[in-house]
């Protein structure tokens, strides 16, 4: 396409450049060909497979406990809601009755991956519009928590802490009092975060009415998540489908209608309001008993097909298990939040400056495993 | 709706042009208690309902009407599928398929919907990405790893994998002598 202008009979003409696969924006190994018309982009093409290790074909010749260490590659940001997503998939198939107590320790452990994962966007997000002492800030708190799940599991990152009829271990003895002390200091540092970037105006214009995704688009697209919700779409699994001990719990889905960067980020900031709420109601009874129920040492599923979903802190994950009778499951299928909220990259950055893609992609929060797998 | 009522209401848009219906019973039915639940005769060669180990109402659908099955199950107000949330690639053995979990945002009720083509050197469906954006990376996923390739979608190549990758790797006949560890 071919324009002159009047004034100055400069030619302006579409051209494409590459923005990663080593972009620090783009979080990972995930590389975007823009087409662009000065700075305005007109068209966004990811280009993935960067780190494609076929999860779901390794799947097929694993058996079901193997396949929970697998899903901790995936989104490794909320690991822990990963593998309790195979765990839940594996139970329901098997009809196992779990122990209240395992599914109040998932509700928690969940809930404090969230918190976590928030942070650690929130960190970036700053990053990527240019307040690096966010990073700083987001790391700090979040390292609380990484020091609670160490204790607990022996891992930071990749927990591995659920397995197919519990938890492989039972909680430290400072377990609670260390959830408490994280509670309390995580409420006077959230304000903190409000002061430094919610209210700065430089922010504010970087953010607001920028990548604006409606409603109806945001279904049409599989978008899940804070994604979602800030576009008004009540989408939240914890709520619709509600799995381990979120149907005991009271909470408010945090829902925005103005669908732009700005709400996303303020959706995701409330959630981590309401995930210290959840972990309040559950903290203090946590029941007493078994933290496993024994199962087979080799996993048969019945024949058939079961699909459990989840709300991960980027949306809702799917897991679909077509199983033949065997200890390895037929087919399985990963339905991941982050592939599909990347669908809509192309659909809300057109129109917008680079500058605009970079914000708008960090309240997108892609974890390029959870799209590669 | 309940997977019952589902199940008469969708059935009732393909019936058995053989089996010989009760004249009133080929208007459309205005609430779910009018619904005649044991009367509609499907046609089996278009339209197959199977509960049997899955939580959810599925339908297995003839390839030629996928895509007007799927265009009323989004458009009609009684069922408003608006939210495809899964749609994966099967390799049935014989068979390859699509599988396409829908949900519906207003009535909150959850279909899914199976299509098989016998046809393994040259699989070609409908693609339901006019109805539902997200399908359009889905399809492309489904094409990249199953080899399965959709009329009308706007932009059908590999989407991980790089253009002169050779076979389709989730296939279970695939293999790859290199990079695959088997057992």
């Amino acid at each position: 396409m071919e324009t002159t202008t009047k004034e100055t009979n400069f030619k302006s003409e579409e051209y494409f450049i590459n923005m990663g696969p080593q972009h620090p924006a783009t979080h990972g190994v995930l590389r975007l060909l823009l087409t662009i018309d000065g700075e305005i982009i007109r068209k966004v093409e990811p280009d993935l497979g960067y780190i494609h290790r076929s999860i779901e074909k390794m799947c097929e010749r694993d058996s079901y406990q193997q396949i929970v260490h697998l899903t901790d590659r995936m989104d490794y940001l909320s690991s822990n809601i990963n593998n309790e997503a195979v765990c839940l998939t594996v139970e329901n198939a098997l009809q196992l009755e779990i122990p209240e107590r395992v599914k109040v320790i998932r509700t928690i452990i969940g809930e404090l991956t969230r918190i976590s994962s928030h942070c650690l966007w929130w960190g970036v997000m700053g990053m990527d519009v240019g307040a690096l002492t966010t990073y700083f800030y987001g790391f700090r708190d979040r390292e609380l928590i990484n020091d609670i799940f160490e204790e607990t599991c022996g891992a930071r990152l990749t927990m591995n802490y659920n397995v197919p009829g519990g938890l492989m271990f039972d909680i430290h003895p400072n377990f609670v009092q260390r959830v408490k002390d994280f509670l309390v200091h995580f409420k006077t540092k959230l304000p903190e975060y409000d002061r430094l970037l919610t209210g700065n105006v430089i922010f504010h214009k970087r953010t607001k009415g920028v990548g604006i995704l409606t409603k109806e688009d945001a279904i049409s697209f599989g978008a899940s998540g804070p994604v979602a919700r800030a576009s008004g779409y009540s989408c939240d699994v914890r709520k619709h489908h509600p799995y381990s001990a979120l149907d005991k719990v009271s909470f408010n889905e945090s829902l925005k209608t103005e669908g732009d960067t700005f709400a996303r980020y303020q959706v995701r900031i409330q959630e981590m309001w309401e995930s210290m709420s959840i972990i309040e109601q559950l903290i203090d009874n946590i029941p007493e008993g078994e933290h496993r129920v024994t199962t087979n040492a080799v996993i048969k599923l019945p024949k058939g097909e079961f699909y459990q979903k989840v709300e991960t802190a980027r949306g809702e994950l799917g897991v679909y298990i077509i199983s033949t009778g065997t200890k390895s499951p037929y087919r399985l299928k990963f339905r991941s939040p982050g592939f599909s909220n990347l669908s809509l990259l192309n659909h809300i950055a057109i129109g917008g400056k680079i500058g605009d893609l970079v914000a708008t992609m960090a309240t997108l929060d892609l974890v390029i495993p959870d799209i590669d797998r | 709706m309940t997977n019952e009522a589902l199940q008469a209401l969708i059935g009732s848009w393909y019936p058995n042009p053989e089996a010989t219906l009760p004249p009133e019973k080929k208007e459309a039915p205005t609430s779910d208690e009018a619904l005649p639940t044991e009367e509609i005769v499907v046609n089996p060669s278009l339209l197959e309902f199977n509960e049997e180990g899955s939580q959810f109402l599925n339908i297995k659908v003839a390839p030629e009407k996928l895509h007007s099955l799927m265009e009323r199950l989004k458009q009609d107000e009684q069922t408003k599928f608006d939210y495809l949330f899964c749609l994966s690639g099967v390799d049935w053995g014989a068979e390859l398929g699509v599988v396409y979990h829908l949900e519906s945002t207003i009535h909150r009720h959850i279909v899914v919907v199976k299509v098989h083509t016998a046809d393994r050197e040259d699989p070609t469906l409908d693609t339901v990405y006019d109805l539902w954006a997200t399908a359009e990376f889905h399809e492309r996923e489904v094409f990249d790893f199953f080899g399965i390739k959709f009329n009308n979608h706007p932009n059908l190549k590999r989407l991980f994998l790089t253009e002169e990758w050779e076979g389709f790797p989730l296939r279970k006949d695939y293999e790859d002598e290199i990079n695959m560890v088997i057992k």
